[in-house]
């Protein structure tokens, strides 16, 4: 494990993606390794590159990629793609389209599957965004799987959060919808060269007219094949990237970014507890059979283990209010 | 839990006759394992730099166009000298009966031919991944 640890922080490519293995697969050793890298982390900028399957977000990330060398920066990239809901298995193929950097040794890429984690990413996405950063990147680039409405957990990991659009798929209903067209920072309209391009962006534009937050999202129509619009698209995440330093809001999103970890490991230990009551599937059947229901089944569980207070049903939304 | 196995699925080359690859892709895919496609037109390098950043179990390649003498074992010795022998290569295409003691002999642990079912070259992975 040392030699992996030592390995990773030197630059050492089969290291690093040793790590992510260990990690990923929740191997043994993966306590130490996050244990020894943690205090490296938090030096990288981290855009996350989100949109619907199609949209070209691996073909924009691999232009992105190339200017971001460019200029000098060293990249690492993630690239999250889904896993069979009924084998477990996936295809990941996203880094067809960034095989022009494979001999790069100032890029990183690796593919995830989202294990059928919800939400985008997989459950480990951000540990493994640790690694690259421990590692040295400049940069890390998160392409979440092709998202729908609702699949928005990249928005509270990345500094920048870049929603590709392409012309083509609904009406202003669809964007006036919550959701995944919130949480962009930037807006890239792709396939600008198709049909409805134009109509989109103003049909985008109208509905940022109305938000009011004080970070307008600018909107950058590309094609990212010809490599079209890809420039004037990193000025405008490197303008974000200004504000976000400006406001100090990196530092809030690494914080919200720890809590979230934190929730997560607590969630996953709770549940992994429960599991190991021995009448745990007995508690399953009586409510299977309606005996009980499954929020007096928790509390049952909570119970066990010795907790007092019983917030679930104390808390929530309208608590506050009676 | 057993395993999660990754693969890399790619062709080294020219031939862009990527049909049997991808079935082969989408078959392990099917068996639970997690694949890489690298697609067409790869060098054995950038095939060999991607097994090693993806930390792949095995490198499964795909060449119909003649040249699987060479490029196979390229990518065998390319792995060996980055210190990754560890990793299971195999091979399938348009592959004459005279190569394959060769291909075996530079490192290519098994060759699948034409008329090779999916379920043998899955079978053949896990076994030798589990080993």
């Amino acid at each position: 494990m040392t030699a992996i640890i030592e390995g990773m922080l030197n630059g050492n490519v089969r290291s690093l993606a040793k790590a992510i293995t260990i990690v990923e697969n929740d191997r043994p050793g993966k306590k130490e390794l996050l244990k020894a890298i943690f205090p490296r982390t938090g030096n990288a900028y981290l855009i996350g590159i989100t949109g619907p399957p199609g949209a070209g977000k691996s073909t924009l990330t691999d232009k992105l990629i190339a200017l971001l060398r460019q200029q000098g920066k060293t990249v690492g990239i993630i690239a999250v793609d889904p896993s069979s809901p009924f084998s477990g298995g996936a295809i990941l193929g996203d880094r067809i389209r960034m095989q022009q950097h494979a001999l790069d040794d100032g890029v990183f890429i690796r593919s995830m599957a989202t294990r059928s984690h919800l939400g985008g990413l997989a459950k480990t996405t951000v540990d493994v965004i640790h690694l690259l950063d421990a590692a040295g990147k400049d940069v890390i680039i998160v392409e979440t799987v092709g998202v729908g409405q609702d699949e928005v957990d990249i928005v509270k990991i990345a500094h920048t959060t870049v929603v590709v659009m392409v012309p083509g798929l609904g009406d202003a209903v669809q964007i006036a919808k919550a959701g995944v067209l919130e949480i962009a920072d930037v807006f890239a309209v792709n396939k600008a060269d198709r049909e409805g391009a134009a109509k989109l962006v103003n049909e985008l534009r109208a509905m940022l007219d109305m938000s009011t937050g004080d970070w307008k999202p600018d909107i950058f129509s590309t094609v990212a094949r010809d490599d079209v619009g890809i420039a004037d698209l990193l000025a405008g995440i490197y303008q974000h990237r200004e504000y976000v330093h400006g406001k100090g809001l990196d530092q809030v999103k690494f914080k919200s970014n720890v809590r979230q970890e934190l929730c997560t490991y607590l969630m996953d230990g709770i549940i992994e507890l429960a599991n190991s009551y021995p009448d745990f599937e007995q508690l399953v059947d009586n409510i299977y059979q309606k005996e009980i229901t499954p929020l007096e089944g928790a509390e049952k569980l909570f119970k066990k283990m010795g907790v007092k207070n019983n917030w679930l049903t104390t808390g929530g939304d309208d608590a506050e209010k009676n | 839990m057993a395993k999660r196995i990754k693969v890399l699925v790619g062709k080294p080359g020219l031939d862009g006759h990527d049909r049997g690859a991808r079935v082969v892709a989408r078959a392990l895919r099917d068996a639970g394992m997690e694949v890489i496609y690298t697609g067409i037109r790869q060098t054995p390098e950038q095939i060999v730099a991607t097994a090693i950043q993806e930390d792949v179990d095995a490198v499964g390649l795909s060449c119909l166009s003649g040249a699987h003498n060479n490029l196979f074992p390229k990518v065998v010795n390319l792995l060996r000298e980055k210190g990754a022998e560890d990793i299971l290569v195999f091979g399938g295409g348009i592959i004459p009966d005279g190569d394959i003691a060769g291909l075996k002999e530079a490192g290519i642990k098994e060759i699948f031919r034409p008329g090779s079912s999916t379920d043998e070259t899955i079978k053949f992975i896990t076994d030798q991944v589990n080993q």
